[in-house]
């Protein structure tokens, strides 16, 4: 059982006899008042989003579901197609379904599908993520005081804040769960 | 792994912070306030329905400096400050941390009208000390710190942004909803707000309104949706504020949390406090504020998932 404490960003709970996940989270707690939780869920089986605010007494089961480790194949059409690494079977996500991790995706990686009663609902990548950035601004020597940030795009399309240092055609290593960059990768 | 640019990112939301403290000690010392200290880790928590204090072995970490501070000001200290660390269970968020920085003031022989002067006061040295005049940026939009600031009180607030009256959100138990949800973000965006007078189950230990008694003598400071600090006339009637901690403690119990030990020696020196106000402002937001932070962990060296 989860405590409405517990709430964060993607965290998978049942919802109405659904399994959900967070999407985005907020804490809000005006004075000495009560806390709330102001949650943006999705549900995983119909991809829908609903707002819902909870308070400090709710509490929710998880979310049924299972992993299978499977490899992420390629993208069409907004269909995501993986193969099991067990028994070679591939199945397919859609676009809503993978969410976010649609910006992290590469051909070939190793990730985890969710399974709620034998469908795919969901996947789960590896924690950190190496992407090579194909579009940067170029960086001002000597500017290390303005900004701090500057936004580049990396190969799968997305885009993300770094130090001012980093140039196109470098490997940089993203934190998948908060899609933030974490460090530049040598060689 | 760690993100080393994130904290090299934070340097000038740190120098604002360094600012902020020097100026605010300035500004009370000038004023005749005595810093003081008072001890971080004590016997009995303040007991409240919604706030969990951290466990320090068989005692706990203070979720506020209130307790210690109030025997100071029945023990004839009148002006006092105080700046420390204070640490609050279960909150987290954009605006949370469980371990943050108050700025606490009390003075003897006045109300709550004359802490929001101070806090008026306060938030104009600083400014003037940081060097950027009385309209600060904030969040996209400009607020003008110049006296006076707009006074608004609970029952108004909830008629001109809530969905409900103040009235119906107590009887539907949608008090804290509404205000969260609907009202604060309304709150301090040209001026800086003075939300004032709570009703009475809000009232925390304020003093009751002589003018009208279903409303305490308590007030909040917000600036751009920002709740900034929580001050009142404070309430003087030990065997009050025994039935309040016995009620708070009661609440804590149906929902499933720890009823905190009544603080004894507080209630004996509270029938000696001489009447008077006192208020907490939340440092870490003050800083976000003047440094337009979007989040409290810009302003802070660590967060707790940093360390």
């Amino acid at each position: 059982m989860y405590n409405a404490s517990d709430l964060r960003k993607n965290l998978r709970l049942m919802l109405d006899d659904d399994p959900y996940i967070v999407i985005d989270f907020q804490f809000v707690k005006p004075g000495k008042g009560q806390s709330l939780y102001r949650c943006k869920l999705r549900n995983m089986l119909t991809g829908s989003q609903i707002d819902r605010t909870f308070r400090e007494v709710d509490t929710f089961k998880p979310a049924d579901t299972e992993e299978k480790a499977m490899q992420f194949l390629y993208q069409e059409g907004g269909s995501y197609h993986f193969m099991d690494n067990e028994n070679f079977e591939q199945i397919a996500l859609t676009e809503e379904q993978v969410g976010d991790a649609k910006n992290f995706l590469i051909e070939n990686m190793e990730c985890k599908v969710l399974l709620f009663r034998d469908r795919p609902i969901d996947i789960t990548l590896p924690n950190f993520v190496d992407v090579v950035v194909t579009e940067a601004p170029p960086w001002i020597k000597g500017d290390t005081v303005s900004g701090n940030y500057k936004p580049v795009i990396v190969e799968t399309g997305y885009k993300v804040s770094v130090p001012p240092f980093i140039e196109q055609g470098e490997k940089i290593r993203i934190d998948t769960r908060t899609g933030e960059y974490l460090t530049r990768v040598k060689g | 792994m760690s993100a080393q640019w994130k904290l090299e990112a934070k340097r000038g939301a740190l120098e604002t912070r360094a600012c902020v403290l020097y100026a605010a000690r300035a500004f009370f010392l000038s004023r005749d306030y005595l810093e003081v200290e008072t001890p971080n880790r004590i016997p009995a928590p303040l007991p409240e329905s919604h706030i969990d204090a951290l466990p320090a072995g068989p005692w706990w970490l203070h979720p506020s400096p209130e307790l210690c501070m109030k025997r100071m000001l029945a023990a004839g200290y009148e002006r006092i400050f105080q700046i420390s660390k204070c640490y609050r269970g279960a909150e987290r968020g954009s605006l949370h941390l469980p371990e943050f920085t108050l700025l606490e003031w009390y003075r003897a022989g006045c109300d709550y009208l004359q802490l929001m002067e101070d806090s008026e006061d306060l938030f104009l040295y600083v400014s003037g000390t940081l060097g950027i005049g009385s309209r600060l940026t904030f969040r996209n939009g400009e607020i003008d710190l110049a006296k006076p600031w707009e006074r608004l009180s609970v029952k108004e607030a909830f008629d001109r942004y809530g969905s409900i009256c103040l009235e119906k959100a107590l009887e539907q138990d949608r008090f804290e909803e509404v205000l969260a949800l609907e009202i604060e973000p309304r709150l301090g965006n040209q001026k800086p707000t003075f939300l004032y007078d709570y009703p009475l189950a809000f009232a925390s230990l304020a003093r009751v309104s002589k003018d009208n008694p279903a409303f305490a003598e308590r007030f909040e400071i917000y600036m751009g949706g920002l709740e900034l600090a929580n001050g009142f006339s404070e309430l003087t009637d030990a065997e009050e504020q025994r039935k309040r901690f016995e009620k708070e403690n009661r609440t804590r119990s149906r929902r499933g949390r720890p009823p905190y030990p009544v603080p004894e020696k507080f209630l004996d020196a509270l029938s000696r406090m001489p009447e008077s106000a006192g208020i907490a402002l939340g440092v870490d937001r003050m800083v976000m504020l003047f440094a337009d932070a979007s989040s409290i962990d810009e302003v802070v060296t660590f967060t707790p998932e940093e360390l």
